[in-house]
């Protein structure tokens, strides 16, 4: 390893320019002339639209045009997609109903686009916005999953408002397992919906380029490939090589901004009609409002367990509310990335799940950070605590007893588990956290009128995501592969283009750190190049925790074809035969003799091609590579949460945390010691504050930072972060991914260590200090009595 | 965002008094708190724009107020609906009673609405409170307006 090769936990080359105020997000491009978007939307959840009457705004000052679903249906602009196909039980496609970038006819959610404006100014188009006289039919509103089916219909398509009612694994098995169970522990519980809120707002600059009869299309997004693909082929507005799609420096996503929304495709598509560009700029309350969701599920679960204590089965009924449409990969999250993953890290012979996507009249709900894996986790680490708890067992005994220790290890669901060493992480974490001295800690809390609390959370997930034949098999309209391009200039300095896109990952340091451990170059020689689409050929994106397993293996893969290239140039300059060249620290030698040239030599060699046959070795220096991945990766780990709870006011510390992640091998410690720390954060925030609340109506009550709760510094502990190592083996590098891990192992953790603290079960996400004090009570009073 | 409010106040005058200048759009003009103009468009049926700033949202509603259930003069149904352009909308009614009381009369009220759009997601906190105000400030507008000492109006 090399001061800035693979395992250097150096700082980040990116941050320079961002904490500086340098970087140049999608609100900060201009382009001359550019007109401004103003979208109206509906106040309504669901409403016939009777007439849409523009002419005042019009006819308002500054107002360039206006549009209304009638003119996107004029010029056959397609409808949002969702890109996985799901069927149900009986066979059948799931049910999706259209999804117009403008409404028509109907509007489905509070926030549904109604029509835009677009104007010389923003605050021209804002005020012209408010001359648009709607007439609406108000029709009453499907809220919540419990009366989702038997509410007023949202699509045409979908009676009862189901999108699908899928399952996976062996129903028969399964209940016969429970047939000869000895004990069952049955868990009612609720996955609150949750708001994405990255640090940057969607934002879209969509570009006519009249000359060339060509798009352009500035837009927030974590796959820019992906969306001009869709922006292409199915929404239709310009083939692929006349359309150009630029994701720029991007604050966060979180999934959020995977997916292509109504705004960006006005934009570019207006920006044609008008013949001027048109931008856009979320502000924080139409975030609230429309980006897609995450969560929101309603399960019933059961563990079956024999005498021993071994689990023998497991029985989930999900419901998972979809919102109003389908967006782009909304129904993978509840049903393959989810499903999957409920074996946990356990070998649990009978598994199976089944699960109803429902439509409501609330934002459309889809993939955000760990995607239908945090889902999974939360069953089933709650339920194993739950049944350790039952059975009289200690909780990490009760997991340790049922851990898998086999591999590779078939689930009944699906995957199949390559490598890990689930008690080493265990065991880690335990040391780590103290767990000798819970018993002190708790009796000193008690001592001061507090409860104490210690949740495990033994988690898994499926990243790298992710083989294209196998997720083509089980419905995805895209493969999961991903590029890279090596362009290795004449002196030496190297190009990284690649598919993947960096919204806070960190990619400018860690794949530069790749090839400066594989060229022997310092770091600063090498720069990368994503979210383009006229530099970068073709990429699949950034989510699922798949840069580094699938995005770095294809930049090795290049690299390979580099490494094979150069060392033939090398052969000639040093005139020695290819097979004894060796390449090692930056340097080109012939085996057994002093001869040797630097890989700058090699590099400006390649070019000025006056070493070699120009026909028989091309001249230059520029790889290419796809890599698609044989498997998903299996990150797992160990995370423990030990937590005070004041019974007086129901406010909740959490006092310690310890994570233990193998998450393979490390390109660089200290930025997936980040990606931990942030994502127990959000995990935090998602057991302990934040819930989007609709009301009765329909009504997004909770649609600022007033009203929801983000996690501060204040409610985090210091994190104890450990970390165990077994490498992938399905990928060159050994890496399992570690964006996610956080995200998804944290919230059981949390509620695991509340109702241990509280002394029962009863207690739903996000435990607030209102809930948690109602369940206080109880057990406040036990502490008089005693 | 539904919202339920109840309560009564004694007014300074006699129920016939209190029905006439409830049923004066020039009186109701002036009691409602922003209400710059109502105007008589129907029997039983008037057009109204009012200014109404909830926590940090201000918008103009403009809507139609009819009034059902008339019982002279013991009591009405006033029920409108507006639309406050890109903050929302507000649609609601009140069950209005006169009694006699020693003082004058009095008038219970009962009043249901609803909000929706930006004034339901940035104000919904805020909401019962503006409401309540807002009842508040109309009374005491009104107990003046039908006070013996009133100036006409």
């Amino acid at each position: 390893m090399g001061a800035t090769g693979i395992g250097a936990a150096i700082p980040r080359k990116e941050d320079h320019r961002f904490i500086t105020g340098k970087g140049r997000y999608v609100d900060d491009i201009n382009r001359p002339g550019q007109a401004y978007a103003y979208f109206l939307r509906s106040p309504h959840a669901h409403a016939k639209i009777n007439r849409i009457d523009t002419s005042a705004a019009q006819n308002a000052p500054g107002v360039v045009e206006v549009y209304t679903g009638d003119d996107i249906a004029a010029d056959k602009v397609g409808g949002l997609i969702c890109g996985w196909l799901i069927h149900s039980k009986d066979g059948s496609p799931m049910n999706a109903g259209p999804h117009p970038a403008l409404a028509q006819g109907k509007v489905r959610y509070v926030g549904d686009h109604v029509a835009v404006v677009i104007a010389d100014t923003l605050a021209q188009a804002r005020d012209a916005a408010e001359k648009i006289e709607v007439d609406y039919e108000v029709l009453p509103a499907v809220i919540d999953l419990a009366n989702a089916q038997s509410g007023a219909q949202i699509h045409d398509v979908a009676p009862n408002n189901v999108v699908y009612d899928w399952h996976l694994g062996d129903k028969a098995a399964t209940d016969k397992a429970f047939a000869s169970a000895k004990h069952v522990t049955k868990l009612q519980l609720v996955n609150n919906r949750l708001v994405p809120n990255p640090m940057e707002p969607r934002a879209a600059v969509g570009e006519y380029e009249e000359g060339t009869d060509s798009l352009v299309l500035y837009t927030t997004s974590q796959n820019p490939h992906v969306a001009r693909l869709v922006l292409s082929a199915f929404i239709g507005l310009a083939p692929e090589h006349k359309f150009r799609v630029i994701a720029p420096d991007v604050g966060g996503g979180f999934g959020s901004k995977i997916f292509i929304y109504a705004e960006e495709t006005i934009c570019v598509w207006a920006a044609r009609k008008i013949r001027r560009p048109v931008k856009w700029n979320c502000d924080r309350t139409e975030a609230f409002l429309c980006d897609a969701h995450g969560r929101d599920h309603v399960t019933h679960a059961e563990l079956a367990t024999d005498a021993e204590g071994k689990i023998t089965g497991l029985r989930v009924s999900t419901k998972a509310n979809l919102g109003a449409y389908l967006s782009t990969f909304a129904s993978s999250v509840p049903t393959y990335l989810y499903v999957p993953l409920l074996s946990g890290q356990y070998n649990i012979p009978a598994i199976y799940g089944e699960v109803m996507a429902l439509y409501t009249n609330t934002a459309p709900v889809d993939a955000y950070r760990g995607a239908g894996r945090p889902e999974a986790t939360f069953v089933i680490e709650r339920i194993v605590e739950m049944a350790a708890r039952e059975l009289n067992m200690d909780p990490a005994e009760f997991r340790r007893k049922n851990f898998v220790t086999q591999f590779p290890h078939q689930t009944p669901v699906i995957m199949c588990y390559d490598t890990g060493d689930y008690d080493a992480s265990l065991k880690k974490a335990q040391e780590i956290h103290d767990i000798a001295g819970f018993a002190s800690r708790k009796a000193k809390s008690e001592s001061q009128g507090k409860l104490r609390g210690l949740g495990y959370s033994a988690y898994i997930e499926a990243c790298g995501i992710a083989p294209s034949a196998a997720v083509g098999s089980l419905g995805a309209g895209v493969g999961l592969w991903e590029s890279a391009e090596v362009r290795v200039n004449p002196i030496g300095t190297v190009e990284i283009l690649t598919g993947s896109h960096s919204h806070g990952q960190g990619h400018e340091t860690t794949f530069a750190q790749l090839v400066s451990d594989r060229l022997g170059i310092p770091i600063d020689n090498v720069s990368i190049v994503h979210g383009d689409t006229d530099k970068v050929q073709m990429g699949m994106g950034t989510y699922g925790s798949r840069s580094g397993a699938v995005g770095m293996s294809a930049i090795f893969k290049a690299l390979d074809k580099i490494e094979v290239k150069a060392k033939k140039v090398a052969a000639h300059v040093l005139e020695a035969s290819e097979g004894d060249i060796e390449f090692k620290d930056g340097k080109f030698a012939v085996k057994g003799t002093d001869k040797n040239a630097d890989w700058g030599t090699i590099a400006l060699q390649a070019y000025i091609a006056h070493k070699f046959n120009g026909q028989e070795l091309e001249p230059g220096l520029k790889e290419s590579a796809f890599w698609d991945p044989t498997n998903f990766t299996f990150p797992a780990g160990v995370h423990i949460c030990e937590l005070e709870v004041d019974p007086a006011t129901g406010s909740t510390t959490i006092e310690k945390w310890t994570a233990v992640d193998d998450f393979g091998n490390l390109i660089n410690p200290m930025i997936v010691e980040g990606q931990v720390h942030g994502g127990i954060a959000q995990g935090v925030g998602q057991a302990l504050l934040e819930g989007a609340i609709y009301n009765e109506d329909g009504q997004l009550i909770t649609a600022s930072f007033m009203d929801y709760c983000m996690p501060r510094a204040h409610d985090v502990p210091s994190y104890q972060v450990g970390m165990t190592t077994t490498p992938c083996p399905s990928n060159p590098l050994g890496i399992k991914g570690c964006g996610e891990a956080g995200a998804i192992a944290s919230p059981p953790a949390v509620i695991n260590a509340l109702t241990n603290a509280l002394g029962h079960e009863n207690l739903q996400m996000p435990a607030t200090p209102e809930r948690v004090w109602k369940a206080a009570q109880g057990a406040r009073l036990r502490m008089a009595a005693e | 965002m539904a919202m339920t409010m109840k309560g009564e106040v004694e007014l300074p005058a006699d129920r016939e008094t209190v029905w006439a200048k409830l049923n004066d759009p020039e009186v109701l003009k002036v009691c409602i708190p922003g209400c710059q103009s109502l105007e008589k468009t129907a029997d039983n049926e008037m057009q109204a724009v009012a200014k109404v700033k909830v926590g940090p949202v201000s918008a103009t509603f403009k809507g139609k107020v009819t009034l059902s259930d008339i019982d002279p003069p013991n009591g009405y149904r006033i029920s409108g609906e507006g639309q406050g352009g890109i903050a929302g909308f507000a649609k609601g009614g009140a069950r209005v009673a006169l009694t006699s009381a020693d003082v004058g009369t009095k008038l219970s009220y009962d009043v249901e609405a609803q909000v929706g759009g930006k004034i339901a997601q940035l104000g919904s906190r805020m909401i019962d409170g503006v409401a309540k105000k807002m009842a508040d400030q109309f009374f005491s507008n009104f107990a003046e307006a039908v006070s013996p000492s009133a100036t006409a109006i």
